[in-house]
């Protein structure tokens, strides 16, 4: 394992068998975490990006869905081949997750504070009065108001907002070294959402957390992540530095995804579309999967499956034309 | 240009009991209790343009865009259109006018019926107002497939065959088949993929430009917004704050509400991000249920003063064409930056208001 990388995914394959045939959701993919930063994964629905995370923590239904080969090493072990006692205690406690709907995630007959005191009751052995105690201080970290008397609601008397920073307070309660944020600011206003990437900031700043932070906002993206990995029917299609991939883009579909966002600052004007739909997954050709709705395809792109091409030190990009592609961004191939 | 529809003074508000004999036979300090999702809403809809209507969830905008087709009922308030008062128009008269005003939802899976094909949806419009019937109909019908961009071989298809895109597509043709003069688009690209949304709105702009249509634009998504609007109106628990055209209401917001929202969008380019300051606001919106008095703003607004607890403050015209609604701003002094601490230089224009 390399230094200071917290995580390393190594040719994960989850694949799901349905009544049309097997949905490779997640075909092959590779990427690492260096400690204390954030990766994004961006991608339009059906891409993978859900099931990559829940595979990194083995919440894969089984059956229909099944991890079929690969490596996550976290800390230097495979959680692919410990126990699952072993992976209950890495869940909760060191790889923590929030999701997009805090309402389907916290149990509606349980008052806030009994769910935060579970977590550190379980993973880090405290008594009533302990576990107590630094429920209050969680809630208090993440800005709910009036924490000693609010911790005893039920999750109905909290608004969508609230709701989420008890998620980040229950994730955070026992330190964990990873946080997978799974579209957390999604079914938020876009005030709310403001107030909870900052708080994620915050955190991050004072625990050295390193967070996954899963997103189809590339302006959410742009802001909070150092890393970005782009996914397109199962596969990885670009990634890079999150600087580098905004400014040169090595992928037509990263291209394509990035003029297709309006930007409040330019003129109006017809805004550039990515023609067609998501391709089905479970009927995909030998060729490259965006080749049907890509602007510069060519023959072998319907023929052959593209190269994962390096373009730069941490740049790579999935395209049988990755170079030109980065070069008319205005990048130079290593 | 002149207004197409003319709202004036529009109220939708929503008993939710309380405060009665029996309510307070079982609780005395039982009060009624009433959402006030519009509250005194007036605007004018200018033929051929984009209106944006812009705000967080429960500000009323949705509520807003159906009163105005009456498809929820105004509690009170006047919708001109040509010169006609929709809100007072028999059920009879009502019908005959919603052939010129349609709309889009949001939910492409729940706004197409399931059991009907894509034909017999675009179709029955055309039905209902004896517009066409037989072959012309189903001409017409295959035309209008086209006009959205689908093929007119998915005309014996159900919706369940179709992505949420092609869904909306769908749903559009629908609207367009009586040949309508104004389009209540209520969040018509929130539940589509990126790269659909692109495509949606492409197609709402084409459509405008070649039916001459007027849209009324209900979104919470700003950047989509700023896009597609000729002008913009933000709504805060059910009145307007900010009135504008695009450009402007995005480089010199003047309503603090409004500067906190466009301040929080996020910009996709990290050079922009890395170097933004943020306006935070405190807190959530506060429940429209017996909303705050005076200005409704005022319990999350960093500029707020004590006037702002009573007065309502009235949209103003602060600047040529730019309305906004804060006693603390007056057509003098536009910019509350430069406002002198506790003064309200537009508390005249609203103190004789105050309800």
């Amino acid at each position: 394992m390399a230094d200071g990388n917290l995580l390393e995914v190594k040719n994960l394959r989850t694949y799901f068998d349905t009544d049309d045939g097997v949905v490779k959701a997640v075909d092959g993919i590779s990427f690492e975490l260096k400690r204390g930063q954030t990766l994004g994964i961006v991608g339009e629905s059906g891409s993978g990006k859900s099931v990559t995370n829940l595979s990194i923590i083995r919440l894969i239904p089984d059956p229909p869905g099944k991890i079929v080969s690969g490596e996550v090493v976290f800390n230097g072990n495979d959680l692919l081949l410990v126990s699952n006692e072993a992976i209950r205690k890495i869940r909760g406690r060191k790889i923590a997750m929030i999701f997009q709907d805090p309402m389907t995630s916290l149990n509606p007959f349980m008052k806030i504070s009994k769910q935060l005191m579970e977590m550190t009751q379980l993973h880090l052995g405290h008594t009533k009065a302990q576990a107590r105690a630094h429920a209050i201080r969680m809630l208090e970290t993440v800005g709910i108001p009036d924490a000693q008397t609010r911790a005893d609601s039920y999750p109905h008397e909290f608004s969508g907002g609230m709701r989420q920073r008890v998620m980040i307070a229950m994730a955070l309660s026992c330190e964990p070294e990873l946080l997978i944020a799974d579209e957390p600011t999604t079914a938020l206003d876009v005030t709310i959402q403001a107030q909870i990437l900052e708080l994620i900031k915050k955190l991050k700043r004072e625990t050295g957390t390193s967070v996954i932070l899963i997103t189809h906002d590339l302006g959410v993206v742009a802001g909070m992540t150092d890393h970005v990995i782009v996914m397109y029917a199962g596969k990885i299609f670009e990634q890079a530095p999150t600087g580098e991939l905004f400014a040169r883009p090595g992928n037509p579909y990263t291209k394509g995804l990035l003029r297709s966002v309006p930007d409040p600052t330019a003129e109006q004007g017809k805004l550039y579309q990515i023609p067609g739909l998501p391709p089905d997954v479970a009927r995909l050709g030998p060729g490259c999967p965006f080749a049907p709705r890509c602007d510069r395809v060519e023959e072998i792109c319907k023929r052959e499956f593209p190269p994962f091409v390096q373009l730069n030190a941490d740049h790579y990009s999935l395209c049988h034309f990755a170079r030109e592609v980065y070069s008319e961004s205005g990048g130079t191939p290593a | 240009m002149s207004a197409l529809l003319s709202i004036k003074d529009l109220k939708v508000h929503f008993d939710l009991g309380g405060g009665g004999p029996l309510d307070k036979l079982f609780d005395p300090n039982s009060v009624k209790r009433v959402v006030k999702a519009v509250d005194g809403v007036s605007l004018d809809i200018e033929e051929r343009e984009t209106l944006g209507l812009v705000g967080e969830s429960g500000c009323g905008k949705s509520t807003l865009g159906r009163a105005i087709l009456r498809l929820t009922e105004p509690t009170d308030g006047h919708v001109f259109y040509r010169d006609r008062d929709i809100a007072e128009l028999s059920q009879r008269q009502l019908r005959e006018q919603r052939r010129h005003l349609q709309i889009i939802f949001q939910d492409p899976y729940a706004s197409l019926n399931p059991r009907m094909t894509i034909g017999q949806i675009v179709g029955e419009p055309l039905e209902t107002f004896r517009l066409a019937r037989g072959r012309e109909a189903e001409q017409r019908v295959q035309e209008l497939l086209e006009t959205v961009g689908l093929s007119k071989r998915f005309i014996k298809r159900y919706p369940h065959e179709f992505s949420g895109g092609q869904r909306q597509r769908i749903g559009i043709a629908r609207a367009l088949a009586v040949d309508p003069d104004f389009i209540v688009a209520d969040e018509p690209i929130s539940a589509l993929d990126v790269s659909i949304q692109a495509q949606i709105m492409n197609l709402l702009e084409k459509l405008r430009r070649e039916k001459n249509l007027t849209y009324l634009f209900i979104s919470h998504d700003l950047r989509a917004i700023r896009h597609v609007s000729d002008r913009v109106a933000v709504m805060y628990l059910g009145k307007l704050v900010e009135l504008a055209d695009a450009k402007t209401i995005y480089n010199e917001p003047l309503m603090p509400y409004t500067k906190a929202l466009i301040s929080a969008v996020p910009v996709p380019d990290p050079q922009v991000e890395a170097g933004r300051q943020r306006i935070m606001l405190e807190g959530d919106v506060p429940s429209p249920i017996n909303p705050p008095a005076g200005c409704r703003f005022h319990t999350r607004c960093p500029y707020a003063i004590d006037a702002c607890k009573e007065v309502v403050p009235q949209l103003v015209e602060i600047k040529p064409r730019h309305f906004a609604a804060c006693i603390r701003i007056s057509p003098a002094q536009p910019h509350i930056e430069d406002v002198a601490p506790g003064a309200a230089p537009g508390l005249e224009q609203s103190v004789h208001s105050v309800d």
